[in-house]
């Protein structure tokens, strides 16, 4: 197979970046997108040109790492899958294929394709967790679930914190990766007692690095690779009103 | 020479470790404010160790190469976390799962460790769960268990089929809750390049900012390692592409022996390889092993669609040789029975290096939807990469690198032979002799974080409290950053014609011709010369794009192969002196009836390799294993 690239190309933060042309050719319908991405890699590092900067690490769809907006979605072309788990066969011979980094205020470039998400990270310290030291437990059963809302937790708990929701929102909110958590120790019974602190805190965090406001769109849930459903964030709505006005 | 202490407690088994945590020194809490703990490493091991010493009341910096702790390898895993908690009532103990791991690692792990990690593995359940972990429950709303790895009892917990990334999402909490209360300070995207000692401890590191590119020295009263396992040294695995030994590489060179660097895991139920471009394997989780039947046609070369091979031309390979364990026989034996199946020149798929893991049973026993949901996520992965329907096809699987035994030689408090630096997780070599068991890997790097290091560290910092912290511009640590830029500095300068890239799938092609599923001699002696020659030529030929001083992945990968290079040599020295087949250590020569042989009157010991100097032989010290409370046993699972 062979492709056309079009491809974000950018030195550093400070530099502004802009789209390169590269033609690539005899690839295997079989290859990965990463894979793909590898060998255009070698051919510039064998011209004597810089590599085209990209996060990835498990290459299984679990880490969160990869972060690529391919052809106007986040993730590319397939749905649920994140960008290492596209293969070429998902795409047509010959086609022209754009490749940008995640684009939100909150998330700025670092180089070409690699962008900061340190917000997420911040919004989890501001209270992502149930506050119980090392040692402070009792026994696992004595805490028992409803099975029914113990899948629901693990539904939301299956994020990996990509920020897809917040690339393919044209707010860039990060409503969905916020109400994930918040959904997932909400339905826990672990959750309850810090459940009111939680909820600020953590939309607070959200609010102050600047991502926007949710208008109810679903092009969250429509990307995530994960299909994490937009019900969590009506959990978290219905959090935030108890914890104001309750 | 040194000579190893591995500081095991004296007393009964069963009462080491309670008596260990009595007398243990302490530090007073005023005195823990003033001590500095430098963690690397932010997996399972890394995160649970910086949240329980920071809750403590240390202070702490973490350090991690991806852009979030959240994303370390563990996150990765799959099939679940052993614990001995006797839930299902089928007979689990602490003992039964110590002796079963015990046995499982061939009888080369250190008796006193593994009985505290399956003490300590119910306290690992119970404190995740309070954290949130959403496990699978039963309808009563108690937690539910799977047998996994051909364990006899039920006592694997998990999450769906993302247990690493639940517990490590549960671990991450912890630890930012530590970072958001000021208690610990993360350093993302910054990668440890070389350990600094000062007066034969460690004290600190030197750490390159993967944006900036700047060097930057920190100092330690203690410096953690949890920097994860080194399999991608066979370039494929089944490991995250930027799983290294960088960070153990560095210890090992300024005075951590190296253990058992010989001992890798190859799993038996991956993906196979697809073509040349292929970058890493994906594993199919050994649950699959549950239902599926594992077989090859009986005839060589026999090319026919696998549904036009008749029930009596087909070989179910593991369920004739192993009748009591069949296809649930443990990973080392599996792996090689698929290997010897295929070099008799019957694989099967395009390759001929793959056989068939295949559902027409089970979906015939207990229909098509149990099957979905038990397997459901992991057919749907399956055909994503393949293109192939597992509910029509058998699947095609082949053995592939996935874990390994080896790493950093500790004593029972996890401290190296470097004073003051320790070892966590799948970096140190403790807990699982040859062979790992399926679902310890997990258990073992919570074990270590949350309920051990918390312990055993007071005991060298309780003589440290009077150790002011060290400028960083003390001449040790200045004396290492220069080390570590004329490295870097080397690696750019040396403008050659072949790629990183090139080099590592090279190495990594010696190391799985001759040094991995099984071994001889003539081949191992073969493979020192190829790697030296390689690491020679590298160093004269790599090309290492970009500068030093600005975001550079070529740059990073380089160093990485380059300490891989090194580390290669001395897996290969270790496979030579071990004159024995043990666990995944399987040397052709020493064998009978085609089973492993092991040597238990000579070679019932731990190596921990010296560095002397790179191109000079590493010095071999022994730690002998002194078995009191289980008898050697020849595995058998015939
Ligand atoms: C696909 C797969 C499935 C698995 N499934 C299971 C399972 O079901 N059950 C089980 O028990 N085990 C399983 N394992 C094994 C298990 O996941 C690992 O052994 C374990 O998670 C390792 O944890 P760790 O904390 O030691 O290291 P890791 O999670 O690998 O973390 C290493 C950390 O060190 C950091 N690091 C490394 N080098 C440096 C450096 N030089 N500078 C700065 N930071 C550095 C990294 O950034 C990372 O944060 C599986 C492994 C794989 C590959």
């Amino acid at each position: 197979m062979k492709f056309n690239l079009k491809i974000w190309r950018q030195k550093n933060a400070q530099s502004t970046g802009k789209m390169v042309d590269y033609a690539i050719d005899n690839i295997d319908a079989d290859m990965s997108f990463l894979e793909m991405m590898d060998i255009l890699n070698e051919q510039l590092i064998n011209k004597g040109d810089e590599p085209i900067a990209y996060d990835h690490d498990c290459r299984e769809g679990i880490c969160g790492m990869c972060s690529m907006h391919i052809n106007g979605r986040p993730h590319g072309p397939m749905h649920g899958t994140t960008t290492c788990q596209l293969y070429m066969r998902n795409f047509t011979d010959g086609e022209t294929i754009y490749i940008e980094p995640f684009r939100a205020n909150a998330f700025p470039v670092i180089r070409d394709l690699v962008v900061d998400r340190g917000a997420f990270d911040r919004i989890i310290q501001a209270g992502g967790f149930v506050s119980v030291n090392t040692g402070q437990v009792q026994d696992a059963n004595n805490i028992p679930v409803n099975k029914a809302d113990a899948d629901l937790a693990m539904d939301a708990a299956a994020c990996i914190g990509c920020g897809a929701c917040v690339a393919a929102c044209k707010n860039s909110s990060a409503s969905l990766f916020v109400s994930a958590k918040v959904s997932q120790l909400a339905l826990l019974p672990q959750g309850q007692i810090e459940a009111k602190e939680r909820v600020l805190a953590m939309v607070n965090q959200m609010d102050e690095e600047g991502f926007g406001s949710c208008t109810n769109t679903g092009a969250c849930e429509a990307e995530c690779p994960k299909e994490i459903s937009i019900s969590n964030i009506a959990r978290m709505n219905r959090e935030y009103y108890k914890a104001t006005l309750l | 020479m040194a000579v190893l202490d591995s500081k095991i407690p004296d007393g009964p088994l069963e009462t080491k470790w309670s008596n260990y945590k009595s007398h243990v020194k302490l530090v007073n809490p005023a005195n823990k404010r003033k001590l500095e703990i430098i963690i690397v490493g932010s997996g399972l091991a890394g995160s649970s160790a910086a949240a329980s010493l920071a809750e403590l009341g240390y202070k702490v910096k973490v350090f991690c190469y991806q852009d979030s702790p959240r994303r370390a390898h563990s996150i990765a895993a799959q099939g679940g976390i052993n614990a001995a908690k006797n839930y299902k009532n089928d007979g689990d103990s602490v003992f039964r799962l110590f002796y079963d791991t015990v046995k499982g690692g061939d009888f080369r792990s250190r008796e006193a460790n593994v009985y505290r990690l399956a003490e300590v593995s119910a306290n690992i359940i119970d404190q995740c769960v309070a954290q949130g972990v959403p496990f699978a429950r039963e309808y009563g709303g108690l937690l539910d268990n799977r047998s996994f790895g051909g364990a006899q009892v039920s006592r694997t917990f998990y999450a769906r089929g993302q247990t690493g990334q639940q517990l490590l999402l549960g671990a991450y909490s912890a630890l930012s809750r530590q970072i958001g209360l000021g208690n610990v300070t993360m350093y993302n995207r910054h990668e440890m390049i070389e350990v600094v000692t000062i007066d034969g401890k460690a004290r600190g590191i030197i750490a390159r900012n993967l944006v900036t590119g700047k060097l930057e020295r920190h100092f330690g009263h203690a410096v953690v390692l949890a920097t994860g396992g080194y399999g991608n040294v066979f370039f494929l695995s089944t490991n995250a592409m930027g799983c290294n030994v960088t960070a153990a590489w560095k210890a090992h060179k300024k005075g951590a022996f190296f253990a058992n660097p010989c001992y890798t895991q190859i799993h038996p139920t991956c993906v196979p390889v697809s073509g040349d471009y292929q970058s890493k394997l994906t594993l199919m989780s050994e649950s699959l092993r549950n239902d599926g039947r594992v077989w090859v046609p009986k005839k060589q070369g026999d090319k026919r669609a696998p549904k036009d091979i008749p029930e009596d031309e087909r070989d179910y390979y593991l369920e004739r040789k192993y009748p009591s364990f069949g296809n649930l026989s443990p990973r080392d034996i599996s792996s090689r029975a698929a290997k010897e199946v295929c070099d008799e020149g019957r694989g099967v798929g395009k390759s001929g290096l793959a056989v068939y893991l295949d559902f027409a049973d089970a979906i015939k026993r207990l229909g098509k939807e149990v099957v979905e949901a038990r397997y459901g996520n992991l057919f749907d992965m399956y055909k994503h990469i393949t293109n192939e329907n597992p509910y029509e096809v058998p699947m095609r699987i082949y053995p592939a690198v996935h874990y390994t035994m080896g790493g950093l030689w500790v004593d029972y408090n996890l401290m190296t032979t470097l004073p003051g630096l320790y070892a966590l997780g799948e970096c140190n070599f403790s807990d699982h002799g040859a062979n790992r068991l399926g679902a310890s890997a997990l258990m073992q790097g919570l074990a270590d974080g949350y309920f051990v290091l918390p312990y055993t560290i007071g005991d060298y910092l309780s003589g440290e409290i009077f150790t002011k912290p060290i400028p960083t511009d003390h001449p040790a640590f200045l004396e290492s950053e220069k080390a570590a830029k004329d490295r870097i500095e080397k690696l750019l300068a040396v403008k050659g014609n072949k790629t990183v890239d090139d080099f590592h799938k090279e190495l990594g092609k010696i190391m799985w011709e001759y040094c991995g599923m099984s071994r001889n001699a003539e081949g191992l002696k073969k493979a020192k010369q190829l790697i030296k020659q390689l690491r020679a030529e590298f160093w004269k030929n790599v090309r290492v794009t970009g500068g030093n001083d600005e975001f550079n992945v070529d740059l990073e990968k380089a160093g990485r192969v380059a300490d891989f290079m090194e580390l290669g040599e001395l897996m290969v020295d270790d496979a030579l002196q071990r004159n024995e087949s043990c666990g995944a250590h399987f040397r052709v020569e020493y064998q009978e009836e085609g089973e492993a042989k092991r040597n238990d009157a000579e070679y019932a010991y731990v190596s921990a390799w010296e560095h002397t100097a790179v191109d000079s032989e590493s010095i071999l010290h022994k730690e002998p294993l002194v078995f009191e409370n289980v008898h050697f046993a020849t595995r058998s699972y015939k």
